[in-house]
């Protein structure tokens, strides 16, 4: 399977992100985002998407908002394209909060912007592993976590909190676009969310890094857990590879 | 005055364009602008005139391409038809020249005589300097139907202000600084655009990227004005990455680019003017680089920067007495010392000419005690106790004062170049690179590099701190062929935070910190760089000068390592461009602050644009790992000096032509002698052969990074020469430059420090104890910690913080450097200043501090390299060169017998700081030794977290009595009886010893958690433990080693060299016969309960809730 990684001025952490998809099988490819604004087409070959983490821009004005305006006009619809085929997608803390100003999320695209990702509640940036929880979703990179207890994943943002009018959340939650929440909610997001996916369930959009999960020595107390044999993030990216497989093959 | 040659005949030229230039004004010729030939009938039409032009053929329009990048955006080219009367001519540019279209100006311009106008165009005219070096003719005309340029405001606010957090932190700012806390407070960002924008443009702006439609609203204008409004802008010139970012982002949405400007307003319903006016200065504002406005500020047009005529200018300097000498060292700000002056003065009298002023500038640069380390070289005579043990270089004189020849060199460098002699092939390169490196695996090596930025952040410590940090990446970006960062350290030292009555010139120490831990935060961070290590040192000498140290660590194919420029080869500058930023960055740090040093260094003070280091590390390597092999053959970094340190440097051994003006400029009007040292962040300097500079060229286009060619290396006498235009502008031997510097001789003495009194009574352990976790030297960091992201790149493995909740204190950093490989590196720091009353003591405190951090992560004690960082309150008495004696000699010993030898280190001498009344507050003497060492596998990777109940502590090291300048004895006023007031002295034996003797045990497996004894001692550090593990302790401390018998002496004496190991029963065995040559016993054991039980003291406190006196102190 080939996924593509868009990057950008200022990202940096396409390089787990592509080390994620590859440990779960896919093979990855980098492609800088003004190459796409010249020619769209070259995602057309991907098979799985993801919008890494980082600064896009130096996160100015707002963490994402430069990415998001550039993207808008050019690199949605072929990624609403894309969607349609049935790829699987990812957008992580930066990429996440690219989505939902670019209209990528909730979705369907096109769209303005229905949710946002407000400065933290602390005001600063902040790097914590939190408990969090995978609602029913329509989800499919987390369908198979959400009955089990006891996920944490990393989070690292200083504007990672989620708002939206009430009548939107309860929305999200009766269509099942909630697809991650925090346990502890230490940036203050409404109804706790941490990460929605589309319609399709087909693009995950989160605050925290399962892309910084892939790797047991990677969590903060693992010198005093058993070494487990898969990290949460690694059947995140492996059940998105195999729902690509199903569904492009 | 040629007569116009321009108007008469281009205004026949058929141009293919709609739109004729209808008014042509001012005119050029080749080389020259000449906008005070201005024909008087037409000066009313000045207000209408909205465009420069310059008027070229191809090659004009090329080299407009490459090096004229400030209009690149905004020009327009249009092909002319005709060309005849203009000789070569085939192009027109044209660009936006921003008039003062307001009535105001208007009104200005018709009251003005021909020369007033003159004056006006003036501001036209520095956009104009570059292009008329660059085209054939240049001038102003009138575009007719462009809209004319002006300042468009437009206001971002939240729609919930109540809940923005922007607010909130003024509140609780005031409150901190002891000021009126005012009751409401609206916070507006602010968007000042410049340029021909109608009303759809600024709406699509508005709409697609200034505001949130969910969570914001905007306003186009000044919002109205109910309270009081104080708004803060960066000053004219000061690097604004958010405007820039703004400019480039409505390039691309809208094709136009206007200027963009940044600000934040601050509305206060119900605070007095002075108030809030206060407020800002103390804690929204630096007015070293913010301008402080008490009213919206919507300015007519952008302030440009002045320009400056070009000139050779020539310094006076034969026949100077020496009065004259320091009176120009001073005025011109080289702070170079006599003798120097006396050498330069010496070579230009037998030159027979005075020094142009850019080779003073470039020697004053060069020779700085920053780039040379010209103290730290001196040769020294030192009167005073001299540590047993031959030292090469250090002599006895007949009087039993010792001369050492050169304190770097024999103390610091010796016992690496004897072990490199000796055979220790892992030493890649030390010392002579902008960092040092070692062996890593067969394939890998690691570098390392720490520095300081401590009068740029004393004076504005976000800018400062940030471009700490930046300047330490580019050091490893630049080291060989170049290295990737991989982990960041910081380390601080400030005052007391709650101090807010602080000297004139001064700021509060909070807002220092606050800042320079923003500062690290933005800069690290949006460089995709984790920050795994560090601390922070509170003590109230730091007032006027804070320390602030940036560590970070690289890792690079060995192939890599080494790079040489050769003869020929272009020199490359690639980043940011030139400002007028930060010049004589270099020789003020080789001064002493005083209260009016603000003022007078504003200039070398700067903010950083991450971004733009971003693009360059990612083209860079991607430039080094070249399917053609590596691209250039040397690299290194703008840091102090800009250029001048940079191409000095590199070209050292082959000459250097330099052509100034090809470098990018970020506004117009700079001497070649400003672009020559300006410190301007975010550049590096590369030679590249010539046959590489097309493939280079197309690596920087697809990262976005500029890049222009400066010259080349290789005179045919090895002289740096260097060019504006074609005029020579300064020609110096790289002999002179790098060797003429005198050697300086230093007189040293060391008084052995008198001894703190014991205390008659006996103070309360539990109270101490708990002032102990809760001394903010001690105290968790994790407010700074969690600001900084400890994940980006996915490589981590110990954390800062550890254990279950993650809110213990890690001892050193485990990353891994190459994907995909179980090999990790620790990285771990030692400081200990307050046993600075001997710098020996606190030198060898501080190395088997930094040794005893990384041997409990698990890190090889055989492979461990070090950085010496020195921080001086001044080097200008004996005292002060005794103290630095006796901590260089601490660097030898230290290093010697722990087999960890210095591979790179800086040094940072003057920091004093004179205050208004003359008083002159002194840091304290300052030696932070940053280290790190392979750990050989993950299963060997130790944390300090107790594990499980039913464990036992293991305690390795003897506990001696000494308790000068331990922690307990600052809080309980004296030495505690059965102690002794003199600062322990490592034993040189036992700590490579034990130090071994831990990693042994660790390569048992046996070991579940492992933690070093240091400030606060053996109480402190188990329960550190104890409350991270979430368990119980219990210590036995008549079982602990040593000759104290008094439990309280035991239990908080900082004896070094010691650890606390925790061992399951059933594997005591194995691990105690490993620790067999080192004193060692067991003296306690886990439990489930979280109580800290020591039977001894009586003492039995919840660990739960020393964790919260712990966490509290520093949790803003």
């Amino acid at each position: 399977m080939q996924a593509m990684v868009i990057v950008t001025s200022g990202t940096n952490c396409d390089l787990e992100l592509a080390q994620a998809f590859e440990d779960a099988g896919a093979s990855c490819q980098t492609v800088q985002l003004h190459s796409i604004l010249d020619a769209p087409e070259a995602l057309d070959g991907a098979e799985l998407v993801g919008l890494p983490g980082g600064f896009a821009y130096g996160d100015a004005v707002a963490a994402g908002r430069i990415k998001a305006a550039l993207m808008r006009e050019r690199v949605v619809p072929v990624l609403s394209r894309l969607l349609d085929r049935g790829v699987p997608m990812i957008a992580p803390c930066n990429g996440f909060q690219t989505a939902v100003q670019c209209g990528l999320l909730p979705g369907p695209a096109p769209s303005r912007p229905e949710v946002a990702l407000a400065p933290n509640v602390s005001g600063r940036f902040e790097d914590r592993w939190t408990g969090v929880d995978f609602p029913d979703s329509r989800c499919i990179w987390t369908k198979d976590l959400a009955a089990e207890d006891g996920h944490e994943l990393p989070s690292a943002h200083g504007e990672g909190r989620f708002v939206a009018s009430a009548e939107t959340v309860s929305g999200l939650v009766d269509d099942r676009q909630v697809a991650v929440r925090y346990q502890d909610n230490f940036n203050g997001s409404d109804d706790a969310i941490a990460g929605i996916c589309d319609p399709t369930g087909l693009l995950l959009g989160l605050m925290p890094h399962p892309e910084r999960w892939t790797r047991h020595s990677q969590h903060p107390s693992w010198t005093r857990r058993p070494a487990s044999t898969t990290t949460t993030g690694q059947r995140m990216f492996r059940a998105a590879v195999e729902h690509a497989q199903a569904a492009l093959r | 005055m040629p007569a116009c040659p321009f108007r008469a005949e281009l205004m026949p030229l058929s141009l293919g364009l709609q739109a004729l230039p209808q008014i042509l004004i001012g005119h050029g010729f080749p080389g020259r602008v000449a906008p005070t030939v201005l024909d008087p009938p037409v000066h009313p039409f000045i207000q209408t005139l909205n465009h420069v032009f310059a008027v070229g053929d191809q090659a004009h329009v090329g080299r407009f391409r490459q090096g004229f990048q400030p209009f690149r955006r905004r020009c327009k080219l249009h092909t002319l038809v005709g060309g005849r009367s203009v000789g070569s001519a085939g192009f027109l540019l044209t660009f936006p020249f921003q008039t003062h279209p307001s009535p105001a100006s208007r009104a200005w311009v018709s009251r003005t005589s021909t020369i007033g106008v003159q004056k006006h165009f003036l501001h036209g005219v520095s956009s104009v300097r570059r292009a008329k070096n660059l085209f054939d003719f240049v001038g102003f005309w009138l575009l007719p139907g462009a809209p004319m340029p002006q300042v468009h405001r437009v206001e971002v606010r939240s729609l919930q202000p109540d809940q923005d957090p922007r607010a909130r932190h003024v509140r609780s700012e005031a409150q901190a600084l002891g000021l009126p806390v005012p009751e409401y407070v609206e916070v507006a960002s602010v968007y000042l655009l410049e340029g021909d924008l109608d009303q759809p443009a600024i709406d699509r702006l508005i709409e697609d990227l200034l505001c949130d439609p969910v969570t914001e609203t905007a306003v186009v204008g000044i919002a109205p004005v109910a309270g009081t409004v104080i708004e803060v802008h960066p000053r004219p010139g000061v690097t604004d990455p958010e405007a820039e970012a703004v400019e480039f982002a409505a390039h691309r949405l809208l094709g136009s680019s206007p200027n963009v400007r940044t600000g934040t307003r601050y509305d206060f319903a119900s605070h007095e003017p002075a108030a809030a006016a206060d407020l800002a200065r103390r804690a929204l504002a630096n007015e070293v680089i913010q301008e402080v406005h008490a009213a919206p500020h919507h300015p007519e047009a952008f302030r440009v920067a002045p320009a400056r005529e070009f000139e050779v200018r020539e310094v006076a300097l034969i026949g100077l007495d020496d009065a004259a000498l320091m009176q120009l060292s001073r005025e011109a700000h080289l702070f170079l010392s006599l003798e120097e002056m006396r050498e330069i003065r010496d070579r230009y009298q037998k030159l027979g000419r005075n020094p142009r002023e850019i080779e003073l500038e470039t020697l004053a640069q060069t020779w700085s005690e920053h780039c040379v380390h010209k103290t730290l070289k001196s040769r020294v005579r030192y009167e005073g106790e001299m540590p047993s043990g031959e030292r090469e270089g250090v002599t006895q004189n007949e009087d039993g004062s010792h001369t050492i020849d050169n304190l770097l060199a024999n103390l610091v460098a010796a016992p690496t170049n004897r072990m490199i002699s000796e055979g220790a092939d892992w030493l890649l390169s030390v010392f002579v690179d902008n960092s040092g490196v070692v062996a890593f695996d067969d394939e890998h090596a690691v570098c390392f590099k720490v520095e300081t930025h401590n009068h740029p952040s004393a004076i504005e410590p976000y800018g400062g701190a940030a471009t700490g940090i930046g300047g330490c990446i580019r050091d490893v970006i630049g080291t060989g062929l170049g290295a990737k960062p991989i982990a960041a350290t910081d380390v601080f030292c400030v005052a007391d935070p709650d101090l807010t009555d602080v000297p004139s010139g001064c700021l509060p120490p909070r807002r220092i910190l606050q800042q320079v831990v923003a500062g690290v935060r933005d800069y690290g961070n949006r460089m995709g760089i984790p920050t795994l290590n560090g601390g922070v040192w509170f003590d109230d000498r730091h007032v006027g000068n804070p320390l602030v140290f940036c560590g970070v660590v690289g890792v690079m194919p060995r192939a890599f390592v080494h790079g040489d420029p050769k003869p020929g080869d272009r020199i490359i500058a690639v980043g940011g461009r030139t400002g007028r930023d930060g010049i004589h960055g270099a020789t003020f740090s080789s001064a002493e602050l005083s209260d009016t040093h603000a003022d007078e260094f504003s200039h070398a003070v700067q903010i950083g644009n991450p971004i733009v280091e971003k693009k360059f590390l990612d083209a860079l390597l991607e430039a080094r790992d070249h399917d053609a092999g590596c691209l250039f053959r040397a690299m290194t970094d703008c840091g102090a000096g800009g250029f001048s340190s940079a191409i000095g440097e590199m070209g050292e051994e082959l000459g250097a032509e330099v052509q100034l003006e090809r470098a990018p400029l970020k506004y117009d009007g700079l001497t070649p002698t400003e672009i020559w040292i300006s410190e301007a962040q975010e550049r590096m300097v590369l030679a590249v052969p010539e046959d590489n500079i097309e493939a280079f060229a197309e690596i920087c286009t697809r990262h976005d990074v500029e890049w222009c060619d400066l010259g080349v290396f290789g005179t045919p006498d090895r002289e740096l020469i260097l060019r504006h235009h074609d005029v020579e502008v300064g020609r110096l031997p790289m002999s002179f430059l790098h060797d003429g510097i005198p050697r300086l001789e230093r007189e040293a003495t060391f008084a052995t420090p008198p001894v703190s009194p014991t205390l008659g009574h006996e103070p309360d352990a539990a109270d101490l104890l708990s002032g102990l976790v809760g001394h903010p030297n001690l105290a968790s960091k994790h407010w700074i910690i969690r600001q900084y992201d400890h994940e980006v790149q996915g490589g981590s493995v110990i954390k800062p913080l550890v254990g279950p909740h993650a809110d213990g204190p890690g001892n050193a950093a485990v990353v891994r450097p190459v994907p995909g490989s179980e090999r990790g590196l620790a990285i771990a720091n030692g400081l200990a200043t307050a046993w600075c009353a001997d710098p020996y003591r606190m030198g060898l405190a501080a190395i088997d501090e930094c040794v005893r951090n990384l041997v409990c992560t698990g890190a090889d004690p055989e492979r461990i390299a070090i950085l010496d960082n020195f921080c001086w309150p001044g080097c200008d008495d004996e005292v002060r060169m005794g103290e630095l004696v006796r901590a260089s000699l601490a660097c030898y010993d230290g290093a010697t017998a722990y087999g960890a030898p210095f591979i790179s280190g800086k040094d940072s001498l003057n920091n004093q700081f004179r205050t208004e009344e003359g008083d002159v507050i002194r840091i304290p003497p300052t030696l932070l030794i940053s280290g790190f060492a392979p750990v050989e596998a993950e299963r060997l990777v130790t944390s300090m977290d107790a594990k499980s109940a039913g464990n036992v502590l293991l305690l390795v090291g003897t506990t001696a009595t000494d308790l000068g300048g331990a922690h307990v004895t600052e809080l309980a006023g004296g030495i505690l009886p059965g102690g002794t007031g003199e600062i322990p002295l490592l034993d040189l034996q036992a700590g490579p010893a034990n130090a071994k003797a831990v990693a042994r045990a660790i390569r048992t497996g046996s070991v579940c958690s492992a933690h070093d004894l240091s400030e606060g001692g053996l109480l402190v550090a188990a329960a550190e433990m104890g409350f991270a593990g979430r368990l119980g302790i219990e210590l036995e401390l008549d079982a602990v080693p040593g000759d104290s018998r008094n439990p309280m002496v035991t239990a908080f004496a900082e004896t070094p060299c010691r650890y606390l190991l925790e061992v399951a029963p059933e594997h005591v065995d194995a691990v105690v016969a490993v620790l067999a040559d080192v004193p060692h016993a067991v003296v306690g054991r886990v439990h489930e309960d979280g109580v800290l039980r020591v039977s001894a003291l009586g003492l039995e406190v919840s660990l739960d809730a020393l964790r919260q006196r712990w966490l509290a102190p520093l949790d803003w």
